[in-house]
C-alpha cells in the first residue's frame, strides 16, 4: 500500500513492519508524531504509551528487549539527556529482542535548546547509530535498525533531524502488521543484573564487537559512493546528502560519499572510497563527527589527505545546512559554480516580524498577569520553564527571568531564594512538565526548607508539542480512561503546606492569592488550572462598546492579547481570534469591554 | 514533469489544506511528490511555509533559492520574504490584504502591505488578489486558501488539471461544505482567467 507520510510517519511504519511489540516516549520536537502515527494505525498486541519521561521511556522499552521483544522509543535529542542514566548501563548490559531508540536532532535549532548531536552519544555510550537522509530512508532503515540489533544483541540508536522527520514523501508498506512473536522474559541474573564485574567484562566485548560492526557497515547499502573516481570527495550524512546532491546536479569530477552509519565508523568502506582522492571536504550538521572520524582513519593509515569542513572553518560548526548554504561551500572548495541562480533581494523593503506568542486567550496570560500584578513594587525573580508558557518572556508580559531544561525552573527557584533572602522565589511549570521533571524538585524544596512559590500552569495537555495526554488528563495512548494523578494531592503527599487552587480567568481571586502566598514563607503553590484554548471551543467572544472606549490602549500595553488590534487608530478585537477568555474586560478602566455570545 | 510551488502565509490561513491538495493532485496525475511543512510553535501566527516538489528529480526535501515556479503567497508580506525562492520567468500569485503582525498592536509600525505589492511587481510575473474582496460572496475570509488554489490552477502554471485538484479537494473538506468550496474553487479559475486576460490585454 503506498501512504504519504511525514518522515516521523515513516519511521512510525518503518516499526510497525519490523513487528514492533512495544513503543514509548515523550513528546518533543521534531519527534512527536512518530507516537502519535502509530496510534492512528491497528496495532492489537502492541503497547504503545507516552510515559512520564524519557528516562521512564527507556527503561519501560529496555524491560520489553528483554523480554524477547522489539521496542522503541522516541525522544527529541534533549530528552535523552534524561534518559542517558539508563541509555548507558543498558548499553553495557545489552538487549534481547531489537530496542531502538530513536532521538531526533534538531540542527539551527529550530525549537531546542542545544545543537548537540546524538552521534556523540553513540560513540560515548558505544552502540550503533543510524542516520536517514530522507522519509523513504527512515522506512526502510529502521527495519535494519531492529536486525542489526538483535544481531549484535545491542541497543542501537536511530537519528533522524527536523528537514528528514518534517518531510512528507510516499512510502510503500504492507496492508496490515503483525507484532513479533516472542519468548518472554527468562530469569538470567548473570545476564540482566548489572554488577562491576559484569561491567568490565561486557566493555571488553562490546569493544570487540564494534570492531565486527564497524566491518558489517562497510556493506550497509545507505553507506554510498557516487560519481567516478576523482582527486576531490565531498562526505556528507542526513539530509545535508541531498541539499549536496541537489547542489552537484549536472557537474561531473567529484565523488559523493555519504555516511548513514556515524558509529561504529565503517573504515573499510571509507578507506576504498577515497582511493585516489586528494582532498576531501566534509558536509554534515550539528558535530564535525564523521570529519574527525575521517581524521582519525588518514592518520592511522598514513593517506595523504586533505581533510576540510568544520574543522577548518569550511562548514559552520552552528545552524542547520541548506542547498544555499552548500552551494557556497561546494563552489569554493570545487572551484566551479554550483546550485541555483539567485535573484537579488536587497533593495527588498523592511519585512513585517512575527514572533510566537501566546495565543489569544490562552490561561497562561492571565496566570502570568495575575502574578505581575500581585508583586508590583516588590523584588521577585521568575524562573520559566519548557513549554508554551516560556513565552511569557515576550513584552509587555516579560515575565521569564530564567529558562533551563525540563523542570528546571522549580529547583532553580530554590537556589535563587537561598542565594538571595531579600526577593520572593516563583517558579512556572506546566502540567506535563510537572510530571515528566518537576516532582522531584519540589521534594527537594520541601526537604532542603526552601522559600519559593510554585505556580503550576495546568491546561489539562501538552500544549506546545501537539496537545499530547499525560498522566493528569485521564486519557492513555491505549485509548484508555485512566484515573487522573491529582496534582494537588501529589503536592499534599509531599508534604507542601500552603496549596491554592485558582481560576486564572477570575483575575481579582488569582492576585488575591498570590498576594497570600507571598505573605507566607516556605514552599507554597499555587495551581492555576484553566484548559488549552487552542483545544476548547470558545463559547462567547469579547467586545468594546466604542461609546465607553476612551481608546487608552492599557488593554493592549498590559497583556499583548494578539486580537486586541488597532484598526484606524482605535482599539479594536479581532473576532477571528478572541477566544473570549475575558482578561482584557478586567483591565479596562472605563468598563468598555464585554462579553458578547 | 517537474515542478516546485512555494506556499507562504501566515499560521492559520489554511496554506496546510491547499499544499495537501496540490501534493495529492500531483500523486493522482503520476507524479512523485516530497513536500514540506512548517510545525511547531512557529504556527501560532509565525510566518508559515509549505515546500511542495512534484517529479522526480527533486533531492533536497526544501526548494532551493530561485527554483520554486510559483509562489502562492497568502500574504504580501509573506510573498517578499519567501520571493528569494521564485525562479526568474516564475509566477507569484499574492493576495494583497495583509495580515498585521501580533505585535503591530504594541509598536505601530504602519505595515500596510502595500509597499510589498509595489516591490512584487518590480520584480516578478504577479497574479494580485484582495483575500477581502474575493471572499465576501462566501460570508468568510475561511475559503481564501480554496479561491487561491483555484487561481493557482486557472493559471496553468501549476501544470495540475481542475479536475484531479477538485476530486482531491472533495476528499478533503467535509460534505456538508463541499458545494461552498467547489464554487470558491471555480471563483478563483474565473480570477485567473480574467487576469490573465488583463495581461494579454496590455
Amino acid at each position: 500500500m503506498k501512504q504519504y507520510v511525514m518522515g516521523n510517519g515513516a519511521i512510525a511504519l518503518g516499526a510497525l513492519a519490523a513487528g514492533v511489540n512495544l513503543v514509548a516516549g515523550y513528546p518533543g520536537t521534531p519527534s512527536s508524531e512518530i507516537i502519535e502515527t502509530i496510534s492512528h494505525y491497528p496495532h492489537e498486541g502492541l503497547h504503545l504509551e507516552w510515559s512520564v519521561n524519557e528516562k521512564a521511556a527507556l527503561e519501560v522499552a529496555a524491560a520489553a528487549a528483554y523480554s524477547g521483544a522489539r521496542a522503541m522509543v522516541t525522544m527529541k535529542q534533549m530528552g535523552l539527556n534524561v534518559a542517558s542514566d539508563p541509555l548507558m548501563s543498558v548499553a553495557y548490559i545489552g538487549v534481547k529482542g531489537g530496542l531502538v531508540i530513536v532521538s531526533a536532532d534538531d540542527p539551527g535549532p529550530i525549537s531546542s535548546q542545544t545543537e548537540q548531536d546524538t552521534r556523540r552519544y553513540a560513540d560515548f555510550c558505544r552502540i550503533p547509530v543510524f542516520d536517514p537522509s530522507s522519509p523513504e530512508e527512515a522506512y526502510e532503515m529502521i527495519q535494519e535498525a531492529f536486525a542489526y540489533s538483535e544481531k549484535y544483541s545491542t541497543p542501537v540508536l536511530f537519528r533522524p533531524t527536523t528537514r528528514v522527520c518534517h518531510a512528507y514523501a510516499s512510502v510503500e508498506t504492507p496492508d496490515s502488521f503483525a507484532p513479533k512473536a516472542y519468548e518472554g522474559f527468562e530469569r538470567d541474573p548473570g545476564r540482566w543484573v548489572i554488577f562491576p564485574r559484569l561491567s568490565y567484562i561486557n566493555h571488553g566485548k562490546m569493544e570487540a564487537r564494534n570492531v565486527e560492526i564497524g566491518r558489517d557497515f562497510s556493506s550497509f547499502r545507505f553507506n554510498t559512493a557516487e560519481g567516478e573516481a576523482s582527486e576531490k570527495a565531498v562526505v556528507t550524512s542526513g539530509v545535508s546528502y541531498t541539499y549536496v546532491k541537489e547542489c552537484l546536479k549536472g557537474h561531473e569530477g567529484v565523488r559523493l560519499i555519504r555516511i548513514a552509519t556515524a558509529f561504529p565508523f565503517p573504515e573499510d568502506f571509507i578507506l576504498k572510497a577515497l582511493e585516489g582522492v586528494k582532498e576531501v571536504l566534509c558536509i554534515e550538521e550539528l558535530s564535525p563527527f564523521i570529519e574527525e572520524q575521517i581524521l582519525k582513519a588518514a592518520g592511522k593509515h598514513h593517506l595523504a589527505l586533505r581533510v576540510s569542513g568544520k574543522l577548518d572553518g569550511s562548514v559552520p560548526h552552528n545552524g542547520e545546512n541548506s542547498v544555499e548554504l552548500c552551494t557556497g561551500i561546494l563552489n569554493t572548495f570545487l572551484g566551479v559554480r554550483t546550485g541555483y541562480d539567485q535573484r537579488d533581494l536587497s533593495d527588498a523593503p523592511a519585512l513585517p516580524v512575527r514572533p510566537p506568542v501566546l495565543c489569544a486567550g490562552c490561561p497562561h496570560r492571565a496566570s502570568f498577569y495575575a502574578v505581575k500584578k500581585a508583586m508590583k513594587g516588590r523584588k521577585a525573580v521568575f524562573c520559566g520553564d519548557i513549554g508554551c508558557y516560556t513565552l511569557g518572556n515576550a513584552m509587555p508580559l516579560d515575565m521569564v527571568d530564567t529558562c533551563l531544561c525540563m523542570g528546571a525552573g522549580i529547583t532553580m527557584a530554590q537556589g535563587l531564594s537561598h542565594m538571595n533572602r531579600d526577593t520572593v522565589s516563583f517558579a512556572f511549570v506546566g502540567d506535563s512538565t510537572f510530571f515528566a521533571s518537576g516532582m522531584t524538585g519540589v521534594v527537594n524544596a520541601v526537604y532542603n526548607e526552601a522559600d519559593m512559590i510554585l505556580c503550576v500552569l495546568d491546561n489539562s495537555t501538552t500544549a506546545m508539542t501537539g496537545h499530547q495526554p499525560h498522566p493528569g488528563t485521564g486519557r492513555n495512548m491505549m485509548g484508555n480512561v485512566v484515573e487522573k494523578v491529582n496534582i494537588e494531592k501529589v503536592l499534599e503527599g509531599i508534604g507542601v503546606k500552603k496549596i491554592v487552587t485558582v481560576d486564572p480567568l477570575a483575575l481579582e481571586d488569582s492576585i488575591r492569592a498570590v498576594q497570600e502566598c507571598a505573605e507566607e514563607t516556605g514552599v507554597r503553590a499555587i495551581i492555576f488550572k484553566s484548559p488549552c484554548v487552542a483545544i476548547t471551543k470558545p463559547e462567547k467572544k469579547c467586545a468594546i462598546d466604542t461609546a465607553k472606549c476612551v481608546n487608552c490602549k492599557k488593554c493592549i500595553r498590559e497583556i499583548g492579547c494578539p486580537a486586541l488590534i488597532t484598526v484606524d487608530g482605535r482599539v479594536a478585537i479581532d473576532r477571528n481570534l478572541c477566544a473570549g477568555c475575558g482578561l482584557c474586560s478586567h483591565i479596562c478602566p472605563t468598563g468598555a469591554i464585554g462579553g458578547e455570545q | 514533469m517537474n515542478k516546485d510551488i512555494l506556499i507562504c502565509g501566515v499560521g492559520g490561513q489554511g496554506t496546510v489544506l491547499a499544499s495537501k491538495i496540490i501534493a495529492a493532485a500531483a500523486m493522482e496525475e503520476g507524479s512523485p511528490v516530497h513536500s514540506a511543512e512548517t510545525i511547531g510553535m512557529a504556527q501560532r501566527g509565525g510566518s508559515v511555509t509549505s515546500h511542495v516538489r512534484i517529479g522526480g528529480e527533486a533531492c533536497s526535501p526544501l526548494i532551493p533559492y530561485g527554483s520554486a515556479d510559483m509562489l502562492l503567497a497568502f500574504e504580501p508580506g509573506e510573498a517578499v520574504r519567501n520571493l528569494k525562492y521564485l525562479r526568474q520567468g516564475g509566477i507569484a500569485v499574492v493576495n494583497t490584504a495583509p495580515t498585521k503582525p501580533v505585535t503591530e498592536s504594541l509598536r505601530d509600525t504602519g505595515y500596510d502591505g502595500r509597499e510589498m505589492i509595489e516591490y512584487l511587481q518590480q520584480k516578478c510575473d504577479c497574479i494580485l488578489i484582495n483575500a477581502e474582496e474575493v471572499c465576501k460572496p462566501f460570508g468568510s475570509t475561511r475559503f481564501f486558501n480554496v479561491i487561491l488554489l483555484g487561481v493557482a490552477a486557472g493559471s496553468g502554471h501549476l501544470g495540475l488539471s481542475r479536475e484531479t485538484l477538485l476530486k482531491q479537494l472533495e476528499k478533503r473538506v467535509p460534505p456538508k461544505y463541499l458545494e461552498i468550496n467547489t464554487r470558491a474553487f471555480l471563483a478563483g479559475v474565473e480570477i485567473a482567467g480574467q487576469a490573465s486576460g488583463e495581461r494579454k490585454g496590455e
